[in-house]
């Protein structure tokens, strides 16, 4: 299937888009081998179950204090960041986000982007953006840069090319950048680093998203592998940091708890190749580096979720993809089937405050409730207690108060709040639901042969003879 | 009303009425079960910086120069991008002097714009010191300066990096404490662990993906 840009997966077309990836093998064979990999790697991080349970708690505790106090800590990392020389900026939506970017853009007369791998920046479509505006925007990572040349969006937050294979791989570099044909990895790493190599020097701008942001002493950390992330926050003279409002964290030693959790959790390394710890543009007697660094801070739709006691918990991701790789709907599916920037199991419970509930009213549901999200999640959300509450939501009436959500009741029906009244009425009193059961019994003969998705696969189910209660009554009677 | 009132307005609002949560940081978690005493500390650095494609060198103060001149040899590299500024850097240079060697020294001594082209496409190799390392996780500390700026230890494909057997630690909890980095950092500090790498594509690992293919870290053991 593998959706191409003019007819790009959207949230709303969850079910047919998931059915199309259910039927293409390659995709299947493709995650299918790569989640199970991901998951080996993060078990052999984590011998000892004690330790990671602990640390587990640890990086919930940390995440939990800095949104207890998200506000101050916002505000502190701004002055701190200001006083290092860094310029803070701040957008509700998408929209404006764009727009500051573009500014920036505007007055140094960018016409060239670099960009290392921001998940904010997607879900800013800023690629899109930027080049309706005659700004160029080159991803630099080697899965962005991949899934850019096939004009597709990542489909997984961590490992952008995960639904291709070596193969595909191969006859993209072949047909878009005129190389020979291989399927040895090493040299289409190569053919990538040279093919980027003077797009570092020739941006105008470089564009990173952040992994944590550190109030105390207003610095953007940064991991990663392959050494884009440092090319594109240190060699253009503009480097644009975007982030969401989340990422912030008290002191810097917050950091070591949560950077181990992370990398231990997505991809099973101990530690990134680099953890890029930036505090400032370059200094007068500094040969390198930015002159000038921006920081945007979006909201998007994360302030609904944090108005919410237990909503706000969807806050604490540090978007490590351990929920995405565990998960057997998106093992099944891929990433592109969600349609959302975000997919998989935390997708499901983020993209709803940033689109609203009624292009994902599908989302929630698209979970067997089987609880790995939640038991590898390093950060403790309770995903699938989230999920079910988002069921409620897209079901509770529209105009119920309080209103926690955007598109609050978009799966509502009188219909079904009907059949579930009576449901409770008939199980709450005996008489009814006596004789309810007994004429189920009896008229077994009328159960319809045909009873909707249900008997798609399956034959209808026929209600035995006489109830339970009946033969219980009768067994205990001969004794 | 801006956008940063209006975001902060929410929430502030959503908080109304609740307490911060303590900060209960557990630094037994991060230290105790990554402890290796002076013994096994640096077979540790090494195993782990070896497990990710870095290369290790057990050698001292004096002898270090005649390893990198070895090192270059072996890789057929002719040219070196090393401070002259600093300690480690007129050390090397003397050592060239002294050996006849016909290895060229190269300076990052102006701002990158002056010579991108150069330092991108005709730079092989580098040397930096650092600032110590980590044993637990097999991570160099580097706070780049003006001597040894930032893209120093990334652009050349081949990066040696100096380490003082007496800077490594066990944890990165231990580093952070006693250098107290949270009183200020620089610029920037980095923590490298390993040459550039990527499995980007089909969960395969490929060394030297936009940063050095190769990492040498000499360990001085008597500095």
């Amino acid at each position: 299937m593998s959706h191409v840009a003019d007819t790009p997966a959207q949230p709303i077309a969850f079910k047919r888009n998931a059915r199309e990836a259910l039927a293409d093998a390659q995709l299947r064979r493709n995650f299918r081998g790569a989640m199970d990999s991901l998951m080996d790697k993060r078990r052999n991080q984590f011998p000892d179950g004690d330790e990671l349970e602990r640390l587990r708690a640890f990086g919930n505790r940390v995440r939990a204090r800095a949104l207890s106090k998200l506000p101050d800590l916002l505000e502190r990392l701004e002055a701190n960041l200001v006083r290092n020389g860094v310029q803070v900026h701040w957008a509700e939506t998408v929209e404006e986000a764009n727009a500051i970017v573009h500014g920036i853009a505007e007055r140094h007369a960018a016409r060239k982007v670099i960009k290392g791998k921001s998940m904010v920046s997607e879900e800013m479509e800023m690629n899109h953006y930027l080049g309706d505006r005659g700004v160029d925007c080159l991803e630099s990572d080697m899965g962005e840069f991949i899934v850019q040349l096939r004009a597709e969006k990542p489909s997984h937050i961590i490992m952008p090319a995960i639904h291709l294979n070596a193969g595909q791989v191969a006859k993209l570099f072949h047909d878009k950048l005129d190389v020979d044909y291989t399927e040895d990895v090493d040299r289409l790493i190569q053919i990538g680093r040279e093919t980027l190599r003077r797009n570092f020097f020739e941006a105008d701008i470089g564009v990173s998203g952040v992994n944590f942001a550190i109030a105390e002493t207003g610095t953007l950390l940064l991991v990663e592998n392959e050494g884009n992330g440092r090319m594109s926050t240190t060699v253009p003279p503009v480097h644009i940091a975007v982030t969401g409002i989340e990422k912030v964290v008290e002191n810097l030693r917050d950091v070591i708890p949560l950077l181990s959790l992370l990398t231990r959790s997505a991809t099973g390394q101990p530690i990134t190749t680099y953890v890029n710890m930036i505090s400032g543009p370059r200094k007068a007697d500094e040969l390198d580096g930015p002159q000038e660094v921006h920081l945007v801070l979006l909201d998007n739709g994360r302030s609904q979720a944090f108005a919410d006691g237990e909503l706000r918990q969807t806050l604490n991701c540090i978007r490590c993809g351990a929920c995405m790789n565990h998960c057997p709907v998106y093992t099944r599916i891929g990433g592109h089937a969600y349609g959302t920037v975000y997919p998989g199991p935390i997708g499901k419970i983020v993209t709803p405050h940033m689109l609203g509930l009624e292009t994902t009213r599908d989302l929630p549901t698209a979970s067997s409730m089987c609880g790995a999200c939640g038991e590898v999640c390093p950060v403790k959300i309770p995903i699938p207690s989230l999920l079910r509450r988002l069921r409620e939501e897209a079901v509770r009436p529209p105009a119920a108060e309080p209103h926690h959500m955007r598109g609050q009741g978009a799966k509502y029906s009188k219909k079904e709040t009907m059949i579930w009244k009576a449901w409770r009425k008939l199980n709450t009193s005996p008489a009814l639901y006596r004789a309810a059961l007994y004429a189920g019994t009896r008229l077994r003969g009328l159960m319809p042969a045909n009873i909707g998705p249900w008997t798609e696969h399956r034959s209808a189910p026929k209600p035995a003879a006489r109830t339970l209660h009946e033969l219980a009554r009768e067994h205990l009677g001969e004794q | 009303m801006t956008a940063k009132e209006r975001i902060l307005g929410k929430l502030r609002a959503s908080l109304q009425g609740t307490t911060p949560v303590a900060d209960d940081y557990d630094v037994g978690l991060l230290t105790e079960p990554w402890r290796y005493g002076d013994e096994a500390r640096i077979g540790r650095l090494r195993r782990m910086l070896e497990a990710v494609h870095g290369e290790t060198l057990l050698t001292t103060s004096a002898e270090w120069p005649a390893r990198v001149v070895e090192a270059l040899a072996a890789r057929g590299i002719d040219e070196l991008l090393i401070s002259p500024a600093t300690a480690h850097g007129q050390q090397f240079a003397g050592h060239l002097a002294l050996t006849g060697s016909a290895l060229r020294l190269k300076a990052y001594d102006r701002p990158v714009e002056a010579w991108k082209d150069e330092l991108f496409f005709h730079t092989p190799a580098s040397l930096t010191g650092t600032l110590g390392g980590i044993a637990a996780t097999g991570s160099l500390m580097l706070w780049p300066t003006s001597q040894e700026p930032r893209l120093m230890s990334l652009v050349p494909p081949f990066h040696i990096a100096l380490l003082k057997a007496s800077e490594v630690r066990d944890n990165f909890h231990e580093f952070m404490h006693e250098h107290d980095w949270a009183a200020g950092l620089p610029t920037n500090a980095l923590l490298v662990s390993g040459p550039s790498k990527t499995a980007d594509i089909q969960q395969t690992l490929a060394y030297g993906a936009h940063g050095p293919k190769e990492l040498l870290v000499l360990i001085l053991e008597d500095a």
